[in-house]
Parts: structure tokens; sequence; C-alpha cells
């Protein structure tokens, strides 16, 4: 669903990223349009998680730069250096920015609606009335309303992962980003939670960086799919294409591998 | 063995003094080492150089070098650098001794808070910053929370320590209990039994500590979402092999 | 702040302190390391008979041993010296000092034993099981190379420990090197240089070795 502003929500620059020894990604370019739903798809370490770990600031940039909105985020250009923004500034965007987590990773000491309400209050400043009234709308949205006062620990994967995606949700992000989401839940519990993320795609305009192993649910979902392997893009093209007919022998192997 | 217990009985509004005299050592000592434990703990984790190095040089000195040594520099030196706070040698003994405890096992509780900080899951971390939550709130809402329930055990058994130290203060002019015992000793004779009243009145503080972390521990783990049985409630916990010099 | 730097030469003798260093070196070495030594050497066989005990024995050996060993270790070593020192007033002093620290230190070591050989993973017991290893092959070619690799670090932090316990032995009248401090002192009236001194041979001796330890923890658990 391209949006009728044509800078991009999210652009790779020249984009280096080193651990050590290890380079995971190697000069990668690439670019999503604002409300774009793109999808990542390749081997392990071949640097997707990494991808969104760096837009969301739990990675540095080892060399190259990162645009939202057509703004530099974490290190810029001043005059020919290369310099880190200030904390501050960082923040100022980073909280368009929402994530996911494999794991879900619900705090273990708050009830669900303390889980949903922290944030908002304590970061946009909401009114608890406020942040108190987003939240149950969003329990209403993954199905989870009676679970308000509920125990993170007593609820099953697939319910904790939809509060993670509530959680992430009141925040308003701009940009949502989720981190093989499913991958940690039982076959059974996979379902409610792609029925949630396919809500999200089809109601808002939120940006969407996907990685995931869920093939069908990425066909139905993405705009585009971006196939990666060691760190570069190796195919780039809409679902429909990429999935009945991979351009690259790389990507063919995948596939055939995977589905 | 009559004649032990009426010296005993007769002892005892000196025993009760002494017992409030350990108290008061505990007591002081236990809080000012916890929030010493605490802020260094916090500081010995911060990216900031110049804060993690002077942590790590205090926390070193402390643990480095012997609780009586720093009972006595503490109980002859500080005098000499703030003259007018000490009337009498009740009172230094008192300061000294709260002071050096504090110090002392503040320096060895910042290694429990630290270790217990670390080992809270890396997954809270990321999704405070996923949330844009500041450093701040970040520890205070997230991080602590989890971590108090792992340090409690390491804390108490370190209490412990420090409640054993107290026994010391007698060499300070302190009469605590161990002082009251040799008092008991020089009335009855007997050796025996005048120091095994004194290890049993320190036992029982002892273990009312070790009720008192139990509870704390339990209630801990239950906001974070873990039941605790309530049988090992009364149980003293394992001193933790690492807990203390590593 | 300022004014105490000023009333440091006030305060700190610097032939006072070059007097006394002789003394408390001598102290330390004749006294504190040997005490220290010979302690952990008890402690560390004693506490591995008490963890055999309590791991193997039957319930009504181990358990009365369980719990004589909780209360050593929860009541102050301070007590426990005076009180075996006017009990048997005929022993040495230092021997004395040496025995209740071995004691006292034991109910550690013992702990650390326990807890070093339960950290082996099952898995490990497991899988000898399934290899028909004898249960003697099992202990010493499999559980105990593992156990070690957590127990000697923790071990070694107990002897620190121990070593900085070593003052206590000043209340039975030891001449440890705190004693030597306090007679230096209250010959010159002139405490802080004695204790001073006192305080950094401890940390001189006591912080390297910790680093040490450190190390060989980092080394052993690199498998």
């Amino acid at each position: 669903m391209p949006a009728t502003d044509s800078t991009p929500a999210i652009r790779f620059e020249n984009v280096v990223k080193r651990f050590g020894d290890n380079t995971v990604l190697d000069d990668l370019n690439f670019s999503v349009a604002k409300g774009e739903r793109v999808t990542l798809i390749g081997p392990s370490g071949s640097g997707k998680t990494t991808i969104l770990r760096l837009v969301m600031t739990l990675e540095e940039l080892t060399d190259g730069y990162i645009y939202i909105d057509g703004e530099p985020f974490t290190y810029e250009r001043r005059g020919d250096r290369r310099v880190r923004q200030k904390q501050k500034d960082i923040n100022r965007v980073s909280t368009k920015i929402g994530m996911v987590f494999q794991q879900f990773n619900l705090f273990p000491n708050m009830t669900v609606l303390e889980n949903i309400v922290e944030a908002p209050i304590h970061v946009l400043g909401q009114s608890r009335e406020q942040a108190h009234e987003r939240a149950h709308e969003l329990l209403a949205l993954v199905g989870l309303s009676d679970k308000a006062d509920a125990h993170p620990t007593r609820l099953s994967g697939g319910q904790q992962q939809r509060v993670a995606i509530a959680r992430a949700l009141a925040m308003d992000p701009e940009i949502l980003l989720l981190d093989e989401v499913t991958s940690a839940l039982d076959p059974e519990l996979v379902g409610e939670v792609l029925q949630v993320l396919r809500g999200i795609a089809e109601n808002t305009d939120i940006t969407m960086l996907i990685v995931t192993h869920e093939m069908q649910f990425a066909q139905e979902v993405s705009d585009r799919v971006m196939m990666f392997d060691r760190g570069r893009v190796i195919e780039d093209a809409p679902p429909r294409d990429l999935f009945s007919d991979p351009q690259q022998e790389r990507t063919r192997a995948f596939l055939q591998a995977v589905l | 063995m009559s004649d032990n217990f009426d010296a005993l009985a007769a002892l005892w509004p000196r025993f009760l003094d002494g017992i409030v005299a350990t108290l008061q050592l505990t007591v002081g000592g236990s809080v000012l080492a916890f929030v010493l434990a605490a802020a260094l703990g916090i500081a010995a984790r911060q990216d900031n150089l110049l804060v993690r190095g002077g942590a790590r040089v205090v926390i070193e000195f402390f643990r480095g070098t012997s609780l009586l040594v720093q009972l006595f520099w503490f109980f002859y030196v500080l005098p000499l650098f703030f003259p007018g706070l000490f009337e009498n040698r009740e009172v230094a003994g008192l300061v000294a001794g709260i002071v050096g405890l504090g110090l002392n096992y503040g320096a060895y509780g910042a290694e429990v808070v630290r270790g217990a900080l670390n080992s809270v899951p890396r997954g809270q971390y990321e999704a405070s910053v996923a949330l844009s939550l500041s450093p701040t709130r970040r520890l205070f809402r997230i991080i602590w929370p989890q971590a108090w329930a792992i340090m409690i055990p390491s804390l108490s058994n370190l209490g412990i320590m420090l409640l054993k130290g107290t026994a010391v203060a007698s060499v300070i002019y302190m009469q605590d209990i161990t002082f009251v015992g040799g008092v008991l000793r020089q009335r009855t004779n007997d050796t025996f039994f005048s120091y095994g009243v004194t290890m049993v009145m320190y036992f029982l503080i002892a273990y009312l500590l070790v009720l008192v972390a139990n509870a704390a521990e339990a209630r801990a783990k239950r906001r974070v979402g873990i039941e605790v049985p309530a049988r090992s409630l009364f149980r003293p916990r394992a001193a933790r092999t690492q807990g203390v010099s590593a | 702040m300022t004014g105490l730097l000023d009333r440091f030469d006030e305060i700190w003798n610097w032939d006072y302190a070059a007097a006394a260093l002789p003394q408390l070196l001598e102290a330390f070495l004749r006294v504190t390391l040997l005490a220290t030594v010979l302690g952990s050497v008890i402690a560390a066989v004693l506490g591995l008979v008490v963890a055999f005990v309590r791991r193997s024995a039957p319930a009504f050996v181990a358990k009365p041993v369980h719990w004589v060993m909780e209360f050593v270790r929860m009541t102050p070593i301070v007590v426990q010296l005076l009180f075996v020192y006017y009990a048997f007033t005929s022993w040495d002093p230092l021997w004395i000092g040496i025995g209740v620290l071995g004691l006292h230190y034991a109910t550690y070591m013992a702990e650390v034993y326990r807890s070093g050989i339960d950290n082996v993973p099952k898995g490990q017991w497991e899988a000898a099981t399934a290899l028909s290893l004898p249960r003697k092959r099992t202990w010493t070619r499999i559980v105990i190379p593992q156990a070690l690799r957590t127990t000697v670090p923790a071990l070694g932090t107990w002897v620190i420990s121990m070593f900085k316990d070593t003052p206590f032995l000043f209340v039975i009248t030891v001449p440890e090197l705190v004693n030597a401090a306090q007679n230096v002192g209250s010959r010159t009236f002139s405490y802080v240089e004695a204790f001073t001194l006192a305080g950094l041979i401890f940390l001189a001796a006591s912080y390297p070795t910790s680093i040490l330890v450190r190390k060989l923890e980092n080394r052993l658990a690199r498998y």
C-alpha cells in the first residue's frame, strides 16, 4: 500500500555491521516505503535479524547510514565526518519504532495491563486514563480483553505474544519490526498470532518489516519479499513473483528446503 | 548447674543491653551496607569509565582489607578528622562499628547486586529499549525488581556474616553480646555454659534473619510470577559459593 | 577537605611508619600467613569429609552433622575462639585459632563441594550410565574433573576470606598482624600509621590473589 508521500520510511545506505571479525552486513542498500510490508527471508546468520536490531538501536552501525522518514538516524554526516547523534535526538525518533520479539519479553513483575501502559505513560506522557482506555482497546483488538489483570506467566505463549503486540502498538508506532514472532510458539498457537498481524496489515498504515519462516503468511501479507544470504540482498520481488518463479539459484534452493 | 542459671538471671539486664548493642551494629551496619551495595553495584555497571572505575576501586579496596583493621582504623582515625563528633568511647565505638561494617560488607554486597542485575534476562533490557523507556525507568521499574528476587539469598548470607562480624565490637569498647558473655564466664567460671549461651543467642538472631530473608524472597519471587514451596521458607539458604569474595 | 590535607602532617608521621613496618611484616609472615595456610588445609579436608557425609551417609548421621555445621556457620568465629580458648587453657592460642578457622570455614567448603558436584549437568551422569561406566570411574574421570571447574576458584575465594579473618585471632592474644599494629600504636600513642600500614599489607596480599583466582576461574570455565 504505497502512500502518497514518497520519502521512504526506512532507508539503508552502505550499511556495514561487523561483530569482531565477522562481517554480518556488507555495504547494504535498500529502502522500505511508508506503509509498505516487507518480509525478509533467508538462512540463519544471513543478517535479517541484525537489520531489525539496527533499526531498533539494539545494535550499533559499524559504518554507513540509516534514514528514518528521510532523516539520518543514530549516525549523521557533519561536514566530512561521520558522527553519532545525541541520545536525546535518537530517542525522539525511536519512539516511532516498535518491535515484537521472538521470546515475547513481557515484564514479569507487572500485569498485562501494566505492561501495556508503562511506556505510553512514562515515555509519551499520556495520562493514566488515556493510556488505560487505549490499552483496553488494544486488548480487545488482540482478543484478550478478559486478561487485563492477569500475570504474564499465567498466559500461553500465543497469548503472551499477542500482549506483546498490543504493548508495541500502544506506542502508536509508524514502523513495526517483527522478529520471528511465531518461532517460539507451539504450532497450534501460531495461527492466533498471525491472525492479529493480518489484522494490523489490513487495517492500519503501519510500515512493517517482518522476519519470519511462515512463508504462507509472508505471501498473504507482504508487498515485497527480500531474500538474504550472507549479509546481502540476493533477490527482491513481490511475493507472488518470488515464490512462484525465483530468479536466483540460491533462492530456489532455500525455498525448496523450506517449503 | 543452678548457680549458672542464677548468674545468667542476674546478668540478664546486661545481656539485654548487649543484645541492643549488637542489634544497633547489625541493623545500622546492614542499612549502610545495603545502600552502598546498591549504589556501588549499579555504578559498577555503567558505561561511563570514571563512574565504573571509581566504584571498582572502592569495592576492591574495602574487600581487600580486613574488617578488624577497618574497625580499628575508623575507631582511632575518624576522631582525628572529626574531633567534635566523638564525645565518648561508646559513641565512637558505635559509629566506627557501623561505618566499618557498612563499608566492608557494602563492598561485598556490591558484587552481589552487580551479579544479580547482570543475570536478569537480556530480553528484558531489549524490550525496554524497544519501548524507548529511559535508562532510569528501565532500571527501577524493570531490571531491579527482577534482580531483587535473585539477590536476596546472597544478601542475607552477607547479613549473617555482618552479624558475626559485630562480635569483634568488644575490642572497640562496645558492650555487646560477646562482651557480656565474657562477664558471665568470669562470674560462673563455666566456659561451656557462658559461651554456649552466647552462641545460642547469636544463632537465634541469625535464624530470625534467615526467616525474614526467606519471606522477603518468597514475596519478591511471587511478584515475578514464581511460586515458592512453603516448607523451604524455614530452611537457611545455602551459603553461595561465589557470593563473597569472587 | 583542604583542611584535612593541611593537617596530614599533623596526623601522619613517616618515622613512625618506617619503624612500624618491620614488625608488621614479621607478624604477617610468621603468624598470619601460617594461620591462613594451615587453616585452609584443615578447612578443605574437613569440608570434604562433611560434604561426603551429608551426601552419602544415612539420614540419622547426615542430618545432625548438617545442623551442627549450620550452627557453626551461623555463630561468630570470635565467640567460638573465646569458647575454645577459655575451655582449654593449656592449648597454644595459635593452634586454637587455626583449628577454629579450619572448622568454621569447613562449613563453607562443604557447601562449595556440594554445589560443585550438583552443578555437573545431569546429562553427564546419564551418559556415563548409558556407557555402563563403573561408579568409581564415573566419579574420577567425569564428575570430579568437571566439578573442580567451579570448586577450585570458589575455594580460592574462601581462602582469601579466611586470610582476612585471621585478625579475629587477636581476641585470644595471637600475635598476628593487627595485634602487632595495636602494640606498635600503643607504644607511640599514634595508631594511624600502624593500622594504615596493616591495612595496606592486607590489600597488597589479597587483591593480586583475588585477581589470580578470577583469572583461574576464567581459564577453567573455557571448556
